[in-house]
C-alpha cells in the first residue's frame, strides 16, 4: 500500500469549479490518514493555468492532461484509468457533481474497485476506509465501511472547506500523455446552453418566499401569490414545482437552478434536499414552515414554524393586511 | 426496438421514526415507486407511442415491490421482470457493483437498444446504477438527461444533460446506450383505470440469481453499512410556538424586524 490519493479535479467553461479545491482538502486528509501523497489531475482545458491555480501547499503532484476543452466522459474515463495505473493510489477521489455522476461509476467498474458515492466525510483507520453518507432524503446518516485496499469515492460538493493558497505550493507539475482510443469515444458534446433566463432574477431579491411540494396542488398557488403580494416578496421554489410546470425554470433554487442569497429566505413546504440547499444555504436568515420537525431544512433554519402551511400562510397574510 | 427501464421501489421515512440497528425500523417506512423512475418510464412509453417498440421493466426487489411494478405496467410498460431470491433477501447490502451485475444479465437476455434508469433512487441515493450498468455491458451512456430526441435511423440519441447552475450540455450519444433520466424531462401520466386493469394481465416474471446464471458470489462486496444514526442537529432554530395565528404573528414581527416587509 502506497497510501497515495489521486483526485480528479473539475472545470467548466475555462474555470476550475469549487469542488476541485474541496477535493484538495478531502484528499489531503485521507492521504494523511493513509500516510501517502496527494496527487491531483486536471484533464482538458487550459491545463497549465489550472495547474498553477491548483498548486497549493498540501498538494504533492499535479498531472496535467491535454484532452480537448471540456469534459467528455469517454476520454475522462480512459485517462483516469491510465493515471490510476501510473499512480497506483489507494483511493481515487472524484466529485459527486453532475459530471461526476456521469463517469465515476464507469471508472470504478473499469478498474474493478468498489465505489461509494456522495461522501460527506471520509477517513481511513487501521486500513479500513470509512465513508459517511446520507440516506432517506438526508433524514439519517450512515457509515459505509470499505474493506478493500483501494476504492473510489465521490465527494459531495460544498461539504469540505476550500483549500486556499493559489500558487503557493511547490507541487511537481507533470504533463501526462494519455493514449486515447478514439473508437471508444461514442459521445460528442455539441454545445452548451444557459436556461432559466427571463423577467425575474431571483438571485437579486432580498426577500424570497419559496415553495415546495408541500403546497400539493397548483390550485394552491393563488394562496402563496397573495402572501407574495402582501409582503412584496419575490416568489421562488424547489424543483418539483418547476418540474410540474407550475412555475417557470427561472424560479428554481438549487444545484440545477439558481443560487440565491437573500436577507430572508422563507421556505414553505420544502424538505431541504441537498440539491436544494446548495442554492439557498447562503441566505442571511432562513425561516422554514413545515409540518415535519425532522425535515433536513430544520437543521438549517434560524426560525421555524412546525405546522401546516395551509393554516399558517392565511394568518401571515392577514398580519400584513 | 426494445427499451429496458430499470425501476425501484424506494422506502421513505415517516416524519417521526426510530432507527433499529443498521436501518430505520420497518414500521416507519412507506414504499413507493422511485420518483426519477417515473420519468424514465414515461419517456420510454412516449417513445413506444411514436413507433414500433417494446418496453420492458426490470426491478430487483421483494414480492411487495410488485405493487410498484404494476404501476409501471399500468402506465404502458409491456411486461416486467422482478429479480429476487433468498440470497438477495438476506444480503446485507446490495451495492452498486452487484446491482450492475444483476441488471447486466437481464440486458444480456433481453438485448435492448436503450436502457433508461432514474438518475438516483431516493432512499440510498447512490446515483450510480445506470452508469455502472453501462460500463458492465459495454453500452454508451449519458447521466442526468433532461431532454431526449432519439434518431433511430442514425442510431443516435441527442440528449441534454442538466449541469449545475442552469446550464445544459448538448450531447450526441451512440446507441445502444444507457441514459439516466432527470425529473422534469416529461410529465408522467397517471395510470388510467383501464391501464390498471390491463396491468393485472401483463406478464410479470420472477427470476432468481440462478435463473440468470449468477452465483451467490455476485453478492460478495467489500462495501458494507456499519452504522446508521440521526445526524447531529446543528439546528439552532428558534421555533415559533402557539396556534397558527400566534406563530404567524411572531413570524410577521420577525420579517418587519429584518426590514424585508413594511407595515
Ligand atoms: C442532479 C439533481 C439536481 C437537482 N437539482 C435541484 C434543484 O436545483 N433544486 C431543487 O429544489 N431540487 C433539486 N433536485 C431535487 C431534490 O433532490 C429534491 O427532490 C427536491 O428538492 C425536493 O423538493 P421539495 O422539498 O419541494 O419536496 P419534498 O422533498 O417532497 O418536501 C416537501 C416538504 O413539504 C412538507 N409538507 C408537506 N405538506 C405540508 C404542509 N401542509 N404544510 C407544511 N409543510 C408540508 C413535508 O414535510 C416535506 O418536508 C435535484 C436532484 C438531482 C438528482
Amino acid at each position: 500500500m502506497s497510501g497515495d490519493v489521486l483526485a480528479i479535479t473539475e472545470h467548466r467553461q475555462g474555470e476550475l469549479r469549487d469542488v476541485s479545491f474541496e477535493l484538495i482538502t478531502a484528499g489531503r486528509q485521507l492521504a494523511d490518514d493513509q500516510g501517502g501523497d496527494l496527487h491531483l489531475a486536471v484533464i482538458g482545458g487550459d491545463v497549465d493555468t489550472f495547474a498553477s491555480e491548483l498548486n497549493r501547499e498540501s498538494v504533492d503532484t499535479i498531472f496535467t492532461v491535454a484532452a480537448g476543452e471540456e469534459f467528455n466522459h469517454d476520454t475522462y474515463t480512459q485517462i483516469t484509468e491510465q493515471l490510476y495505473a501510473e499512480v497506483e493510489p489507494d483511493a481515487l477521489l472524484l466529485p459527486n457533481s453532475v459530471n461526476g455522476l456521469d463517469y465515476a461509476p464507469a471508472i470504478a467498474g473499469r478498474l474493478d474497485v468498489p465505489l461509494v458515492t456522495d461522501a460527506i466525510s471520509l477517513s481511513r483507520a487501521d486500513g479500513t476506509l470509512e465513508v459517511a453518507r446520507e440516506m432517506y432524503g438526508s433524514k439519517v446518516e450512515t457509515t459505509v465501511t470499505v474493506d478493500a485496499d483501494t476504492a473510489a469515492v465521490s465527494i459531495r460538493p460544498a461539504e469540505w472547506e476550500i483549500t486556499e493558497g493559489e500558487g503557493q505550493g511547490d507541487a511537481e507539475v507533470r504533463s501526462f500523455d494519455a493514449d486515447i482510443d478514439e473508437s471508444a469515444v461514442k459521445s460528442t458534446v455539441t454545445g452548451f446552453e444557459e436556461v432559466a433566463g427571463g423577467d425575474v432574477d431571483i438571485s437579486e431579491a432580498n426577500f424570497l418566499v419559496s415553495i415546495g411540494r408541500g403546497i400539493e396542488e397548483e390550485d394552491n398557488l393563488p394562496l402563496i401569490k397573495d402572501l407574495v403580494e402582501a409582503t412584496d416578496a419575490t416568489l421562488s421554489s424547489s424543483r418539483p414545482i418547476v418540474d410540474n410546470g407550475w412555475l417557470p425554470k427561472n424560479r428554481q433554487v438549487g444545484q440545477s437552478g439558481k443560487v440565491v442569497t437573500p436577507d430572508v429566505y422563507l421556505a414553505i413546504g420544502i424538505s431541504g434536499a441537498v440539491q436544494h440547499v446548495a442554492g439557498m444555504k447562503g441566505s442571511d436568515t432562513i425561516v422554514a414552515i413545515n409540518t415535519d420537525s425532522n425535515a433536513p431544512i430544520m437543521d438549517l433554519a434560524d426560525y421555524a414554524i412546525v405546522d401546516d402551511l395551509f393554516d399558517v400562510v392565511p394568518q401571515l397574510i392577514e398580519a400584513f393586511e | 426496438m426494445k427499451i429496458l427501464v430499470t425501476v425501484k421501489e424506494v422506502a421513505e421515512a415517516e416524519d417521526e421514526f426510530e432507527i433499529d440497528g443498521l436501518d430505520i425500523d420497518e414500521r416507519y417506512l412507506e414504499y413507493d415507486l422511485n420518483e426519477w423512475d417515473e420519468y424514465a418510464i414515461e419517456e420510454a412509453v412516449q417513445i413506444k407511442e411514436s413507433g414500433d417498440c417494446e418496453v420492458v421493466s426490470v426491478t430487483i426487489g421483494p414480492e411487495r415491490s410488485e405493487e410498484t411494478i404494476r404501476m409501471a405496467l399500468a402506465k404502458g410498460v409491456d411486461r416486467a421482470i422482478r429479480v429476487w431470491d433468498d440470497d438477495l433477501a438476506s444480503a446485507e447490502m446490495i451495492d452498486i457493483g452487484t446491482k450492475a451485475d444483476i441488471l447486466a444479465s437481464i440486458v444480456e437476455e433481453e438485448d435492448p437498444d436503450l436502457v433508461l434508469t432514474g438518475v438516483q433512487a431516493n432512499d440510498d441515493s447512490f446515483g450510480a446504477t445506470g452508469v455502472a450498468l453501462a460500463e458492465t455491458i459495454g453500452f454508451e451512456w449519458g447521466a442526468v438527461v433532461n431532454a431526449l430526441d432519439l434518431d433511430r435511423d442514425d442510431g443516435v440519441a441527442h440528449v441534454r444533460r442538466e449541469l449545475e447552475g442552469g446550464i445544459e450540455e448538448l450531447t450526441d450519444i451512440e446507441i445502444p446506450a444507457v441514459l439516466t433520466i432527470q425529473t422534469g424531462i416529461n410529465e408522467p401520466r397517471y395510470a388510467s383505470l383501464r391501464g390498471i386493469r390491463q396491468a393485472q394481465r401483463k406478464p410479470l416474471d420472477v427470476s432468481t440469481l440462478s435463473d440468470l446464471g449468477l452465483g451467490e458470489d455476485v453478492l460478495e462486496t467489500p462495501v458494507s453499512r456499519t452504522a446508521m444514526y440521526e445526524p447531529e442537529s446543528e439546528g439552532e432554530a428558534v421555533v415559533f410556538d402557539g396556534n397558527p395565528e400566534e406563530s404567524a404573528t411572531q413570524l410577521a414581527d420577525l420579517l418587519r424586524d429584518k426590514g424585508v416587509v413594511e407595515g
